[in-house]
């Protein structure tokens, strides 16, 4: 079995948000960049499980970005993977990085695409199903479990209020996020092994943008809290009621 | 033109976050001057003919037994016939889980721009600008869609559900070529009874500092006299005292509520990011110093096992309950 496997940068989930440039672009100044949470502990890790279960089975691994996300894409390639594509073009227009992540997937003919739930900075959850149309194959987004069997998964997705089983034929696009796989930590062995590990970079095809980012706004600040005394409960709940109107 | 939005349904019932999804895409029409029509997949137990009170002219129904499972390709398809025999350009899907599947497969489909995430009505001023949460609630986008087509999908409890008035909309059945499914549903586990999470106006929450899921019935207790759902931190749901889906923040579910309680959680930057658009955020923790005050709208610094048992108290007298 062939797993392909999306890999996005992200900032740190402790970074600070602030814009430049009039508001049009993300401050990376002193920013950490890390693998996307989701892409990294469950698409990658659930491959990486697969893989341990059949070792026939290979995992491949995309990114479209520039040079910038190499340390990244090295770095999922160290927790496991067998060799990274790196597609070398920098946008933030969803349709783009999927035609460019469907055309990898049909040039590899593999048998999943797993990609994470959603990217935490721009929060599209919107690849994998265009991938998946591109491909004219099935999608089934936010799996907490995945099992496979010849050529058939079984997948358990997040609906409202509970969770839907199903059953797919392969090839098919997942996007995975928590429940799909268990945490792990990358060993050193991992580390040095990835460095022999092949990293491709290959030129985009063709593609339209089909948005555009006009600008970026700041939430307006809290007025601050307002404290209850702890013996005082019946004042909170009248704030609720009455100031808050919320129950 | 007509403005079409998806009526996203769940056993025949629709689902509130559709219920928003038309108020929005009804005021998105009216920005436009055109009208707004729905359309519904599969078999329908509730009135939708009702939803025409929100200001809905028509819904077009497709009614086939291939579409009583949800298979994203397959609704992707049969909603691109409507739109192509209505001829519609702007089209609205909520941000759920559907909404996920099938907004993403219909933009390539009509090669038409999609904002996921959108929190405000369009800006049609100069082009058609969308504004969307990014950074998981912490700054929002403003985003330019430059297609003919464009796809909206509204987050859910961002857009106020109000009725216009009593009229009824008109019902169209719609015969779609549709496709054969590829994804085989054979089960569906569904939390009874409670409130789901995503779709819950009120939310009460605990984390670690309630130390154990055997102190968790003052949380469900306050949850069910508010009608709430119930929700924790990341830790409670890893160390297996909740169930994992509810578990909020950056990795778990983003909401945004009218009102989130908080009961023993500290309010890491993670956390924060699954429920900062909370219209009304109430923290209840013992140290003054925990960052969740920062955000919080109102606070109790005291010990939730005291303060927890007497809100119940004013609670229940609030609703007359006994
Ligand atoms: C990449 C990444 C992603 C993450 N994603 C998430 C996420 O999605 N969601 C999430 O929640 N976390 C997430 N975390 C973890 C996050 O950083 C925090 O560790 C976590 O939110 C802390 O949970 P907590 O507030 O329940 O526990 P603690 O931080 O231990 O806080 C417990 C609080 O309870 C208070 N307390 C103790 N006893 C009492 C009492 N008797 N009465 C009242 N208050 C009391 C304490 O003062 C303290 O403030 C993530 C972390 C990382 C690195
Ligand atoms: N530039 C990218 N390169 C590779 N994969 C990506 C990229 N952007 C997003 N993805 C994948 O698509 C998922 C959903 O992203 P999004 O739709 O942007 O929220 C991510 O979790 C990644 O797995």
């Amino acid at each position: 079995m062939k797993i392909l496997v999306c890999i996005s940068k992200s900032p740190d989930t402790t970074a600070k948000i602030a814009f430049t440039d009039n508001n049009t672009k993300f401050a990376t100044d002193g920013v950490q960049w890390i693998i996307n949470p989701y892409d990294e502990w469950y698409a990658l890790v659930r491959a990486i499980e697969l893989k341990e279960k059949d070792a026939s089975t290979v995992i491949h691994l995309v990114t479209v970005g520039a040079a910038d996300a190499d340390p990244i894409i090295r770095k999922a390639l160290a927790l496991g993977g067998d060799e990274a594509i790196r597609v070398n073009a920098d946008t933030n227009d969803s349709y783009f990085i999927a035609t460019q992540i469907a055309e990898v997937a049909k040039q590899g003919g593999y048998d999943l695409v797993f990609t994470g739930k959603e990217t935490i900075d721009f929060n599209g959850s919107s690849i994998g199903g265009m991938v998946a149309e591109c491909l004219e194959a099935p999608y089934i987004a936010l799996a907490i479990k995945f099992e496979v069997e010849g050529s058939k998964a079984t997948v358990t997705r997040e609906i409202e209020g509970g969770e839907e089983e199903c059953e797919v034929n392969l090839p098919a696009v997942i996007s995975c996020q928590k429940g799909m796989a268990e945490a792990r930590i990358p060993n050193m062995r991992g580390i040095m092994a990835a460095r022999t590990r092949p990293l491709k970079v290959v030129e985009p095809v063709a593609a339209d943008h089909l948005t555009a980012v006009v600008n970026f706004e700041l939430p307006p600040a809290k007025a601050g809290v307002k404290l209850v005394p702890a013996d005082n409960p019946a004042e909170l709940v009248r704030l609720l009621h009455e100031e808050a109107k919320v129950i | 033109m007509p403005v079409l939005i998806f009526i996203d349904q769940s056993e025949g019932q629709v689902k509130k976050a559709s219920i928003e999804a038309i108020c929005y895409g009804v005021a998105v029409a009216e920005q436009t001057g055109d009208t707004a029509e729905g359309v519904i997949l599969g078999k329908v137990t509730d009135d939708i003919a009702a939803l025409g009170k929100y200001g809905l002219q028509k819904i077009h129904h497709v009614d086939n037994e291939a579409l009583n499972h949800f298979d994203a390709q397959v609704f992707t398809g049969a909603i691109a016939q409507v739109i192509d025999a209505i001829k519609s350009k702007v089209i609205i899907f909520s941000n759920n889980a559907d909404g996920k599947h099938i907004a993403p497969r219909l933009s390539v489909k009509l090669k038409a721009g999609l904002v996921t995430g959108a929190v405000a009505l369009p800006d049609t001023t100069n082009g058609f600008v969308v504004k969307k949460t990014v950074f998981s609630g912490k700054a929002f986008a403003n985003i330019a869609i430059n297609t003919d087509i464009k796809i909206i999908a509204l987050n859910p409890n961002s857009y106020e559900i109000t009725a216009r008035g009593d009229a009824k909309a008109e019902i169209l059945s719609f015969s779609a070529q549709v496709g054969a499914t590829k994804v085989r549903v054979t089960g569906v586990n569904k939390v009874k009874g409670e409130v789901p999470l995503s779709e819950a106006d009120i939310v009460v929450s605990g984390g670690r500092g309630l130390r154990g899921p055997e102190n968790w019935g003052m949380i469900e207790e306050l949850a069910k006299l508010l009608g709430a759902a119930t929700a924790c931190s990341r830790p409670v749901a890893d160390a297996h005292w909740r169930p994992h889906h509810e578990h909020v923040g950056q990795t778990g579910l983003a909401i945004a509520p009218n009102l989130y309680i908080a009961i023993g959680i500290s309010g890491a930057i993670q956390h924060l990011a699954g429920v900062n658009r909370s219209k009304t955020i109430v923290v209840i923790n013992k140290d003054p110093e925990a960052p969740f005050f920062k955000a919080a709208d109102y606070g109790i610094v005291g010990d939730a096992f005291e303060i927890v048992p007497k809100i119940i108290e004013e609670v229940k007298k609030l609703k007359g309950v006994a």
